[in-house]
């Protein structure tokens, strides 16, 4: 059976499957529920600091997309860090810390960027029992036109400076919880290392508007009219999050970095996929937020039953086994080369592949063969883009098949040449014939 | 001479050979992946979920649906099998439509609810083709457990003592275990011997040994196994038949539809079993129904439920109904039988009475009509034979002719326990009501043996 504890910059949960800083994680009620539901570990809500607390807007906080059947795809939200006052979640926290030793219980922390603020209230933090901290350089709402949340992880050198403050007041781990409304995620990862953060997290939520009501024409979600960006989460977040845990994962400046993955994380599967791009363990909101924290349960059932059938002991043996195999396009195989292939019985005659390749790609698809409606790849024209495969409704039904080293190409009249070979190398790359010159 | 479906009187081989093996093949195929995952996400994994909370053994339906939908199949079948280790017979015969699938919000909503038993059809059959047990035995606690009758509610009960580390035999009159899974259910709804398949399944946890052709009363008795085990569960079900109390009721092509079935269920080739040109099914639950149908099936050419009420008090689920029209049986109510019409010894139709409710009580009208039948099934209930019970020394009671057991299923005899359809309880006569009778009775007889569940 496969052993799913997890042991994240020392701090040890059950499963990798923490819950994010977020309204979920707001107060005790909640987090005792996660707890008796499985959950290995919470972020606390993020606390301000000490006097009269933030206040909410008294309208929608959230928006969303959903999927035809109202699944929902992606979800936005408006609301700041924790309403409630600092020592009534001290308070709770302590409690909880002690009745639940086996789990995780990490603070979440946005306080004004100045050293007296940081110095102050990690202490008192500490005093809870909490394992470590989060620094909330993300929430992109706001928080941000006060100068905190995401207006300090859009900027290395205050992210390296608060860092830097936190490693010299606590003894507690510190995780820096990145913004992804920034162009090169890997910049403020290297300023966290820099600063000696143990670990980052990403990614908090994306500058959104989910919809605009067009009767009103006011944004959504509307607050008497009006509406702000909010911080998108949710499914639809999930391939920008793994690109930017793999781009710090592989960065040579932050390579072994510890990363808590964050971003959409619905099923057991999403959070391997992390994972495998080097994520240490994952946090989870969205996904609860919509079904309740029994979610965990299919969390840790199907990430047990996929290690058990594919032979992984623990978390160590898939934790960054994809990384080394995100590279630069550069880099990819020139060589390798593929080509759509329609299963004619599974096919169901839809047409979509056709049109898709006809109007936009590379007409490669036939529409009719004999008179019959007949759709199949004409490897003289099939470029091997895929689009096919993704437009196609029926899984499995069409295929990208390699062509075998030696084999010929139909469409370039060359033979697959059974060598690796990249753009710089390429002679039509001009850097490539500087360099041979 | 008529041939085929005309021949006159009780018959064989009314159809061309090719048409038996469709006529009897699988009544929902099963889902393949891409169906089954298209059906999963359908569920929105209700909180506290209706299908859970009318589910007699309570599995964790959206969980396990879940579970289905992120690629997990096995994860989705321990699920299920950790409430019901029958879940792979139960997901075929259960009547979803009066249970998960009659209160799943889908359907209430909309009327067309999450295909719950293909999907569970799709896990359990996934796990079973794998061969993967998900339990493996507690330490053995040197306690020995009688089980009578290897029915679902025997199995479930055998199964839960064995994980729980007891030593269990099972006393089987019948030659082959499974009850009424084997024995008493539409052939379509349980094809390519899945019946055998799933007893191979429960009992390959070990610690199981069932013993075949041992009856209660007649091989064994009740005191014997009580003094020579820790514990005994009687789930023996039902083996007496109502009688019609029509007159003329002997005479030859009157049968009683539960052995019709079970013959037809053992068949080697259905095309050598006889079955009338004109049949009459007098009853209205879910073996009337089976028997007409398969009646038909086998090529009868006119087939009739006929029904002392009216359709809304038939136990047989309007699915169920809606399926024998569906094969061209006609059902017929407010009738009931008043004397079977004897030609030379053998039935030559049956004569009915008209029915009403009066003051709410049923009485005949006085008005009958006549319906041509060469065979007529009775199948308007069973009974609870308490004869084998007799001579235990200890005597158990008995409640409406049947055992009568506590919350937890013990007998008024000590270390007797009792579950399925033999006993009286709040459970309705079904196959998934009886596993979750035998579960909790080794839940039970555990807590008995091993001072609350510890050894």
């Amino acid at each position: 059976m496969a052993d799913i504890r997890s042991n994240f910059v020392g701090i040890k949960s059950p499963n990798p499957f923490w819950l994010a800083s977020a309204p979920p994680t707001d107060k005790a009620y909640n987090v005792v529920r996660a707890f008796k539901a499985g959950w290995g570990g919470v972020v606390w809500k993020t606390l301000g600091e000490e006097g009269p607390p933030v206040v909410n807007v008294n309208g929608p906080r959230y928006g969303a997309i959903w999927g035809a059947d109202r699944r929902l795809l992606g979800l936005n939200n408006i609301e700041l860090i924790t309403d409630r006052d600092l020592q009534t979640n001290l308070r709770e926290m302590k409690q909880v810390k002690m009745e639940w030793p086996d789990r995780a219980l990490v603070a979440s922390i946005m306080v004004p960027c100045e050293e007296q603020s940081w110095k102050a209230i990690l202490p008192v933090v500490e005093e809870t029992g909490a394992d470590g901290i989060e620094l909330n350089f993300g929430c992109p709402h706001g928080m941000s036109e006060r100068g905190m949340g995401a207006a300090v992880g859009q900027v290395p050198e205050y992210i390296e400076m608060v860092v830097r403050w936190c490693k010299q007041y606590t003894r507690m781990p510190v995780i820096t919880k990145l913004t992804p409304n920034i162009t090169d995620i890997r910049k403020p990862a290297r300023a966290a290392k820099a600063g000696g953060t143990d670990a980052v997290s990403l990614i908090n939520t994306i500058n959104s508007i989910t919809g605009v009501n067009l009767d009103s024409f006011s944004p959504e979600p509307m607050i008497d009219g009006k509406g702000t960006h909010g911080g998108y989460c949710g499914p639809a977040v999930k391939p920008i999050a793994m690109n930017m845990v793999a781009e710090i994962a592989r960065d040579p400046e932050t390579r072994g970095l510890p990363i808590s993955g964050i971003g959409g994380i619905t099923t057991w599967r999403d959070a391997a996929e992390f994972l495998a791009l080097g994520a240490g363990n994952v946090q989870v909101c969205t996904a609860a937020m919509t079904y309740g924290f029994k979610i965990v349960q299919e969390m840790i059932s199907g990430l047990e039953a996929w290690m058990d059938e594919k032979g992984h002991r623990s978390l160590d043996d898939i934790i960054g086994r994809a990384t080394p195999n995100v590279t630069d396009w550069q880099y990819l195989n020139l060589n390798y080369v593929a080509k759509a292939h329609i299963d004619q019985d599974a096919c169901i005659k839809c047409g979509r592949c056709h049109i898709a390749c006809e109007d936009t790609s590379h007409q490669a698809i036939t529409q009719m063969v004999d008179g019959v409606r007949h759709f199949e790849v004409m490897e003289d024209e099939c470029v091997g883009c895929n689009l096919c495969v993704n437009v196609c409704p029926v899984e499995g039904c069409i295929t990208m098949e390699p062509l075998a080293a030696g084999s010929l190409d139909q469409r370039t009249g060359k033979v697959v040449e059974p060598v690796y070979a990249n753009w710089t190398t390429h002679p039509n790359n001009p850097m490539a014939r500087q360099a041979a010159e | 001479m008529a041939e085929g479906q005309f021949k006159q009187g009780i018959a064989a081989g009314r159809l061309a050979q090719p048409q038996y093996a469709d006529n009897f093949s699988d009544l929902h195929p099963p889902f393949d992946r891409h169906e089954a995952l298209v059906e999963a996400d359908r569920c929105y994994f209700c909180y506290d979920a209706p299908c859970m909370q009318a589910c007699p053994t309570t599995i964790d339906i959206p969980l396990f649906i879940r579970e289905i939908a992120t690629g997990n199949p096995l994860g989705a079948a321990k699920t299920i099998f950790d409430q019901n280790i029958l879940g792979g017979m139960c997901a075929r015969v259960c009547p979803t439509e009066t249970l998960c699938e009659e209160v799943c919000v889908r359907e209430v909503a909309e009327g067309k609810p999450v295909q719950i038993g293909r999907l569970q059809r799709y896990a359990t059959d996934t796990a079973m083709a794998q061969h993967k047990q998900f339990y493996e035995r507690a330490a053995p606690t040197g306690k020995r457990v009688a089980v009578v009758g290897a029915g679902p509610a025997g199995l479930a009960c055998a199964h839960r003592l064995a994980v729980n580390g007891h030593e269990v035999t099972v006393y089987e009159a019948k030659p082959k275990a499974g009850g009424l899974n084997e024995y008493g259910i539409a052939a379509y709804k349980s094809v390519d011997g899945f019946a055998q398949a799933e007893v191979d399944y429960v009992t390959a946890v070990g610690g199981i040994n069932v013993q075949h052709g041992k009856a209660l009363g007649r091989d064994i008795s009740l005191a014997e196994l009580a003094s020579s085990h820790d514990a005994v569960f009687l789930g023996m079900g039902l083996s007496g038949v109502k009688a019609l109390r029509a007159e003329g009721e002997d005479a030859e092509g009157v049968q009683d539809a539960v052995d019709f079935i079970a013959e037809l269920r053992q068949a080697g080739d259905l095309a050598q079993l006889p079955v009338g040109r004109r049949v009459v099914v007098i009853g209205g639950g879910m073996t009337a129904i089976d028997a007409a149908i398969q009646s038909k099936l086998l090529g009868a050419e006119e087939v009739t439920i006929c029904y002392r009420r009216g359709k809304e008090y038939m136990n047989a689920s309007e699915f169920e109904q809606d399926l024998a029209a569906s094969k061209g049986v006609t059902i017929r109510h407010w009738l009931q039988p008043k004397s079977v019409i004897d030609a030379g010894g053998r039935v030559a139709g049956i004569e009915l009475e008209y029915t009403t409710l009066r003051d709410g009580k049923l009485v005949g009208t006085g008005e009958t009509m006549l319906i041509d039948a060469d065979q007529v099934f009775k199948a308007i209930g069973q009974s609870f034979d308490a004869s084998p019970l007799n001579g235990s020394g200890g005597s158990i009671a008995m409640e409406g002719g049947r055992i009568k057991v506590d919350a937890e299923g013990r007998t008024s005899m000590a270390k007797v326990w009792a579950g399925g359809d033999c006993v009286v309880d709040a459970r309705e006569d079904l196959t998934v009501a009886a596993v979750a009778a035998g579960r909790d009775a080794a839940e039970s007889i555990n807590r008995a043996l091993t001072s609350n569940g510890r050894a």
